[in-house]
């Protein structure tokens, strides 16, 4: 694993622990490699949630289990955290948040006293972070602008206190005698932070979405937040459906008229919309679907992470019709996947869906800003003639779409089988026909496949394969093991998968697949499609992210 | 030909006499009435035999999923508020199957017309008891009769707030004509529900049961009462034919939404712009 050092906030729903996250990340970013994930309880007050902030000299986005400095907000803080804590771990508490627990080094903050002191206890959190910059030794301008920001809100007077509140913080770490953080970077350029959801979203924006339909369901609601706070910028229709069948049948009406729309949701609500789906497939009508992936079945661990809904992306809806899955394991994958997923929804009149999960939305990542291609905003909607049919056969397989209102031709879309000119038939040749055209527009999807990302040496024996989430992950794993020629291949998009996955494979003398599922749904996909035989599954399903650690021990084992 | 017509050739897969073909030539008739173009009128339907209605109307469609025509319809008009929108189906599938859909729609008032033929049976599944059959009606499902009161669309309507709630009979297809504009012209959310006979599968509600357990309401009754319109909801044996309530100018979903608010552009015909985009993937 790398050189990293990590902090970790404890405490309860509604304590503020998003706004230290934002706070601590935006500004130590400046001037370290930061990342940060965060476990969170489905509820809205009280219980456990923890954020965990890792600096390293490297960039590194995966979750470590070891704590360096742990911070207690409350006195349940402790309660999940023991296994975490090694001799060397730095507790900082109140005296009575530690009652009963052994293990590190207590180092006594008090903040409640300290905040009283100022006249208000509503200031923990700014002293707190005021602490923690002395720790890290953080630009004080920056924590400054960064605070007045965030309360920009609020009277000057507040302002100030909070200011105050953090200079008091700052002072109380600085002449502690502590042991050594981490060396700290220079970036050459400014780095966006940012979670998985904002990167989905900017691709969304940068895919030309206008439209959104949605019902809220963790962890996919906050792309439905992320764009309703950018429709009136960049003229997006946002609907909150009455749910989610309504969300993607409004959705494919949305394209059918010309709109590029999104439906956001999690494995519970992708159920429901299954039948739209099917709709998508037969009518031809593209859309766009976001799938949050959080444990199942039914309604599982609510605000837990795992990628258990591969096969129910890949085999979603009634009949038979091509579909493309892609699965975005960093941001600035999210922000260029995301936006050919319209595209390629347009060019080929298919459903693309982006499976995430609520490990890699929720987590905050550093990103160079890049710039958009124009191309994926092309539009393949023509203006219709007299004559027009919207199902000609003579375009095998892809017949151009018009849009009602555009041009002089009718449009006619029917989810029975349907004639050329749209209108339902019974027509057994016609049925064969218009199913091959449907079906036959995978190949096309190939040629533009979205090709696999190989990290690590090229003359690899171990070839280790993941997708989504668990980029971060095995990246760090094969940049930094002493094991030579185990390389790593990173699948982003899952389906339909290519040829050239298997060439991969072949090189290898083992073949290990990573996924946070229980039975190996990517293992099960390369076998059927590709005949690759993987020789392990590396599976975590209990609802968390593998660790690094975890894993470094899990490969020690696995590696021939 | 009119211009919403058909080729003459075109196999109508309705029952012989089955009230759809009135509602039909009601609807072409309206439809050329009003002058408007095929080419920027939109139907949306379900499933059912009379969610085929756009098959047989020469306009643009789509005719989606049982119960799902109206989240299309609002869909339609909210991203391109320029086209004329016309969500068609009957009573299983936009009572029954879609009567989410229908409840939330009433909410969003879209600019929409919303026609649903009511025979108080399930046509096309041949004979179940639908939401608006009425208790003690024996079907093919429902042996004993029927035991659930029957949805009362009307009702519903007028009491979410809909801003223009009518019932027309197939059986009197100038007056349904008149009732088809009314509805489209309209501005905001038009529910007309269509008293129809199925000749095949209800021999209660027949084509005579209509005539003799309705009633067209006078010219003199003000549409602007709520009260008195929820209070005609509610009248049967016999129906009140005509418009219930209607009520001018109330905001559309599409006039309501923040998109259209500065800018009145169908969202359609706006443009993209990349650097904006790029702005806010730069800290």
């Amino acid at each position: 694993m790398r050189n990293s050092f990590t902090i970790v906030l404890s405490g309860e729903a509604g304590q503020g622990l998003q706004t230290l996250e934002d706070l601590i990340m935006a500004s130590a970013g400046e001037e370290y490699h930061v990342y940060s994930s965060k476990e969170i309880m489905s509820r809205v007050r009280g219980g456990n949630n923890t954020v965990e902030i890792r600096l390293a000299t490297e960039p590194v986005a995966a979750y470590q289990e070891t704590i360096d400095y742990l911070f207690l907000l409350n006195d349940h803080a402790y309660d999940r955290l023991d296994s975490r804590v090694q001799d060397s771990t730095v507790i900082f508490a109140e005296e009575s948040f530690l009652k009963g627990h052994e293990g590190g080094h207590k180092q006594l903050l008090s903040l409640r006293a300290m905040a009283k002191a100022l006249g208000n206890p509503i200031y923990i959190n700014t002293l707190l972070f005021g602490y923690i910059a002395g720790i890290l030794d953080l630009n004080q301008g920056t924590c400054h602008d960064l605070i007045s920001d965030r309360f920009a809100a609020l009277k000057p007077a507040i302002i100030a206190s909070n200011l105050k509140a953090f200079d008091e913080g700052r002072r109380a770490s600085s002449d502690l005698d502590l042991p050594p953080t981490i060396r700290k970077t220079s970036h050459p350029v400014p780095l966006k932070i940012l979670n998985g959801t904002t990167a989905v979203g900017l691709g969304a924006l940068a895919g030309g979405c206008n439209y959104i339909s949605s019902y809220p369901m963790s962890p996919s609601t906050a792309l439905l937040v992320f764009l309703s706070n950018h429709a009136r910028d960049f003229d997006v229709l946002v609907e909150q459906a009455e749910d989610e069948i309504a969300a993607l049948n409004m959705t494919l009406g949305a394209w059918y008229a010309g709109a590029r729309g999104i439906v956001t949701t999690s494995g519970g609500g992708f159920a429901l919309m299954e039948e739209a789906l099917s709709l998508s497939g037969i009518t031809e009508t593209p859309a766009v679907i976001h799938i949050a992936q959080r444990p199942g079945p039914a309604t599982g661990l609510p605000t837990r992470t795992e990628q258990g809904d591969l096969n129910l992306a890949v085999y979603a809806g009634h009949g038979e019709f091509p579909r493309i899955i892609f699965a975005p394991g960093y941001p600035e994958d999210a922000v260029r996947l995301t936006q050919k997923a319209f595209y390629l929804a347009d060019k080929y009149q298919v459903p693309v869906m982006i499976l995430t999960d609520q490990y890699f939305l929720d987590a905050n990542f550093q990103m160079a800003p890049f710039p958009l291609e124009e191309a994926p905003l092309e539009s393949f909607v023509v203006k219709t003639d007299k004559a027009y049919l919207r199902y000609r056969l003579a375009d095998h397989p892809v017949s151009p779409r018009g849009i009602p209102g555009h041009g002089e031709g009718l449009v006619k879309v029917d989810s029975d089988e349907h004639t050329e000119e749209g209108l339902i038939t019974e027509d057994f040749d016609v049925r064969q026909l218009m199913n091959d055209k449907r079906l036959d527009k995978e190949s096309l999807i190939l040629e533009d496949y979205q090709a696999a990302e190989l990290i690590g040496p090229e003359d690899y024996d171990t070839l280790i394969i993941a997708w989504g989430s668990n980029y971060g992950l095995v990246k760090e794993y094969v940049e930094t093991t002493d094991r030579d020629k185990v390389a790593f291949l990173y699948i982003k998009q899952v389906f339909p998968l290519h040829d050239s996955i298997r060439d991969y494979a072949l090189a290898a003398r083992q073949v290990l697949v990573v996924e946070n599922n229980a039975t190996g749904q990517l293992a099960a996909l390369l076998k059927l499609h590709l005949d690759i035989k993987v020789d392990d599954a590396v599976l975590k399903y209990n609802g968390e992210p593998f660790s690094i650690e975890e894993f470094e021990a899990i490969l020690k084992e696995a590696l021939l | 030909m009119k211009p919403f017509e058909m080729h003459p050739n075109t196999d109508i897969a309705w029952c012989p006499g089955c009230g759809d073909f009135s509602i039909r030539k009601a609807l072409i008739q309206a439809l050329t009435e009003l002058d408007l173009d095929p080419t920027r009128v939109v139907m949306t339907s379900g499933i059912g035999q009379a969610a085929k209605m756009p098959q047989y109307v020469n306009t643009n469609f789509f005719n989606g999923l049982h119960g799902r025509g109206l989240p299309l319809a609002v869909a339609v008009k909210s991203v391109n508020p320029s086209l004329t929108v016309i969500a068609e189906g009957g009573d299983g599938d936009m009572y029954g199957e879609g009567g989410n859909h229908f409840i939330h729609n009433i909410r969003r008032n879209p600019d929409i017309a919303h026609f649903v033929h009511n025979n108080m049976i399930y046509g096309l599944t041949q004979g179940q008891g639908s939401p608006t059959s009425p208790v003690g009606q024996k079907t093919t499902v429902q042996v004993e009769g029927v035991i659930n009161e029957p949805f009362n669309p009307l009702a519903v309507a007028i009491s979410l707030g809909a801003t223009f709630v009518a019932r027309g009979f197939s059986g009197d297809i100038p007056a349904l004509t008149v009732l088809m504009k009314a509805a489209i012209t309209h501005k905001g959310y038009a529910l007309l529900d269509i008293f129809q006979p199925c000749v095949s599968f209800n021999k209660v509600n027949t084509f005579k049961w209509y005539q003799e357990n309705t009633y067209i309401l006078q010219e003199n009754h003000d549409s602007g009462d709520r009260m008195k319109a929820l209070a005609l909801a509610f009248e049967k044996d016999p129906y009140p034919l005509g418009i219930l309530y209607q009520v001018e100018n109330r905001p559309t979903y599409e006039e309501k939404a923040p998109v259209y608010q500065a800018d009145k552009t169908p969202l359609i015909h706006r443009q993209r712009r990349l650097t904006a985009v790029e702005a806010l993937m730069t800290p």
